[in-house]
């Protein structure tokens, strides 16, 4: 009954707190100044906290160690960004190569999905090989493959498909998304506000489900979950599919927050720093992620700015030059990888009933105390 | 083609090859030992390298070049066996994951100091004397570097082989990447064995940063990746924990990377060496030369 009761508690407080995100997100768009850092750190905070979701969905619930996220994302961002494009706009996107291969655009929605099924796809193929094998070697295969996918997408022979090494643009972002609907840029943020929530409910749903707890008994012993039937290699597959699927999607709204796409910028560099969001927000943690790609984006975009700039806080040091933002900050993430290994959420999630039994556990425990007491002095 | 105009065609690259391949030998030593006695892939590894590099680049502009080689071997032996102490360390008892994870905190760390140092900036890589000039070997003309590479390579490794086989401190870490526990109980003094260990792995790649930057006019703060990530692709092809067998595998990649170069597909070169990987790890996980290696439930 307590658990029912529970349950209920924690779906509302969901939609109470999802509610609140948009009621904020749209509070901001309609008082905040256009140019206000808020809203690019808002659309770069969806981007990356679905992908690191998406991250946490392999090493946090699966126990896979896959280095790969940057290449999926590669993959949605490219396949996005080549469906899309509008077709007056290919001659001089694709000036090297004849105005390329795909001649007409399709709706950006059925892209995006395309972009995920796309990477979904190559996961499976990647799958294939790879998932045969165990810890750090699954990280260096699927490092490995990230790097090849970046390769061939800048090869010049596949230039009427990808622009080999040239930068695609003219795709719908949010921000154009935005000005067809409404008009001018405002309310770009809640449409990558809105497409992130929508695909982070997804996976919580998938990892809700009978699935997603075969995956975290696959994750606490690989042995003890087969002898149970759950049937390893396809659970895993599934698993990676599904964390590729929307990697790619990731990789797709990243491409409409920034303008301009090149595989130069999907480097191992970028598959680190997301990995470095789940540590932080807590392995096998989807809220934890959540917050912790807030924190990380807004930190590294917006709070700690004035470190490069000369005048952080009011202090002022000639040590404040450019970069020195990025050493204090990972200076911060190491302390959090060595000192407090379970980043912000642990492999918990936010619950309101949980804080909710805490505080009544803290007003009872008093209590029996001073009862204690009294029999003592009787 | 027959295999003698194959080789006359292919000179300079495959000279250039093993070049690099002794380098990366120098490189993936390091990753193997530390991956032998701590099962840690030390992503800090290549950025250690880098630093070596820039390290030589501060330290020429205003010494002369025979002090500060040997200031930037002493400095990056130190930076190896701190990172240790202070990043891996307090490690020990965790998972091996937060302890790789922490690796790639290292790495993160490194490169933006780099950053903020250089201010982004290439840093332009002193000429050694001697080493850099340019000489022909068999009609093919290239730096004297080429062909010192491989034989100082060789020396080392040597000298290695030896320092593991026949030293006291070569058994203990012998006995440590056999069975960590084990050794620990017979007294062998764990802490001590794995800061050798990066004490060994900084030198060497610090000899190995000397002789590579040679070849290239300046240093960048992400320029270690890449030869990391190849020198450990080069230990893992030869079975980890293997020295002879990372050296082999450093001296195939490397030969065959160029040989690529050389064909023009130079996107491919970076692809191959993972290609190459991915093919040994689903063949022969442990490698050409590793141990087999069997779980038990």
């Amino acid at each position: 009954m307590l658990n029912k009761k529970n349950k209920k508690i924690d779906i509302i407080a969901l939609f109470v707190i999802v509610a609140l995100l948009f009621a904020v997100d749209i509070i901001a768009e309609m008082v905040a100044p256009r140019t206000s850092l808020f809203f690019s750190v808002v659309k770069k905070s969806c981007v990356y906290a679905l992908v690191a979701v998406s991250m946490n969905l392999l090493n946090g619930f699966t126990g896979l160690f896959s280095l790969g996220q940057a290449g999926f994302m590669l993959i949605g961002a490219y396949t996005y960004a080549i469906l899309t494009i509008p077709s007056e706009m290919r001659d001089s996107v694709y000036q090297y190569f004849d105005g390329g291969l795909v001649k007409n655009p399709i709706p950006w929605p059925l892209a995006l999905i395309v972009a995920g099924l796309i990477a979904g796809i190559f996961a499976f193929l990647i799958g294939l090989p790879v998932l045969r094998l165990k810890s750090d070697y699954l990280a260096i295969a699927t490092l490995g493959f990230a790097e090849i996918i970046r390769a061939f997408v800048q090869w010049d022979k596949f230039g009427p498909l990808t622009n080999g090494s040239n930068l695609l643009r003219g795709y719908p972002t949010f921000d154009s998304l935005a000005t067809d609907w409404f008009g001018s840029p405002k309310f770009s943020s809640t449409i990558a506000l809105a497409i992130t929530v929508l695909c982070v409910l997804l996976i919580v749903l998938f990892i809700n489900s009978t699935y997603g707890r075969a995956l975290k008994a696959i994750r606490d012993d690989e042995i003890a979950a087969e002898a149970m039937g759950i049937n390893l290699a396809s659970h895993k597959q599934i698993s990676f599919i599904i964390s590729s699927f929307f990697a790619g999607i990731g990789g797709a709204l990243l491409a409409m927050h920034q303008s301009t796409i090149q595989a130069t910028a999907f480097k191992s560099a970028m598959t680190y720093e997301i990995l470095l969001i789940v540590v932080v927000g807590g392995i096998g943690s989807i809220s934890g992620s959540c917050i912790a790609s807030f924190l990380y984006i807004a930190a590294s975009e917006w709070w700690l700015r004035g470190l490069d700039s000369g005048s952080f806080l009011g202090i002022e040091s000639s040590l404040f030059r450019g970069g020195f933002r990025k050493v204090v900050f990972s200076v911060i993430i190491m302390i959090i990888v060595l000192f407090f290994r379970q980043g912000i959420m642990g492999d918990k999630e936010f619950s309101l009933s949980r804080i909710i039994e805490k505080i009544k556990r803290k007003k009872k425990t008093p209590e029996k105390k001073t009862e204690k007491k009294e029999v003592v002095t009787k | 083609m027959n295999f003698a105009a194959f080789i006359q065609k292919n000179l300079p690259y495959i000279l250039a090859g093993i070049s690099v391949g002794g380098q990366y030998a120098l490189i993936a030593i390091g990753y193997t030992m530390v991956y032998g006695i701590l099962r840690l892939i030390n992503f800090a590894h290549g950025d250690i390298f880098m630093v070596a590099g820039l390290v030589m680049v501060y330290t020429s502009a205003s010494l002369p070049i025979y002090v500060a080689m040997p200031i930037v071997l002493v400095s990056t032996v130190i930076l190896g066996v701190l990172i240790e102490k202070l990043a891996y360390k307090p490690l020990r008892t965790a998972p091996r994951m937060s302890v790789m994870i922490s690796a790639i905190g290292v790495s993160y760390l490194i490169q933006n100091l780099a950053l903020y140092i250089t201010g982004g900036l290439p840093q332009t890589y002193p000429k050694i004397p001697y080493i850099s000039d340019t000489i022909s070997v068999f009609g093919a003309a290239t730096k004297r570097v080429t062909v010192i590479t491989p034989i100082l390579t060789l020396v080392l490794i040597v000298v290695l082989v030896l320092l593991i086989k026949y030293t006291k401190i070569g058994i203990a870490m012998r006995a440590v990447s056999k069975d960590f526990e084990t050794s620990q109980l017979m007294g062998v003094k764990i802490n001590k064995v794995i800061s050798m260990t990066f004490v060994i792995g900084s030198f060497l790649a610090a000899v190995g940063s000397l002789l590579y930057f040679t070849n290239y006019t300046s240093v960048m703060p992400t320029s270690g990746a890449m030869p990391g990530l190849k020198a450990f692709v080069a230990a893992v092809f030869g079975g980890i924990g293997s020295i002879p067998g990372a050296v082999v595998g450093a001296f195939i990649i490397g030969i065959c990377e160029n040989i690529i170069k050389g064909a023009g597909l130079t996107t491919f070169s970076d692809a191959f060496t993972f290609a190459l990987l991915i093919v040994i790890l689903c063949v022969k996980p442990t490698g050409i030369f590793g141990e087999k290696n069997i779980d038990k439930v």
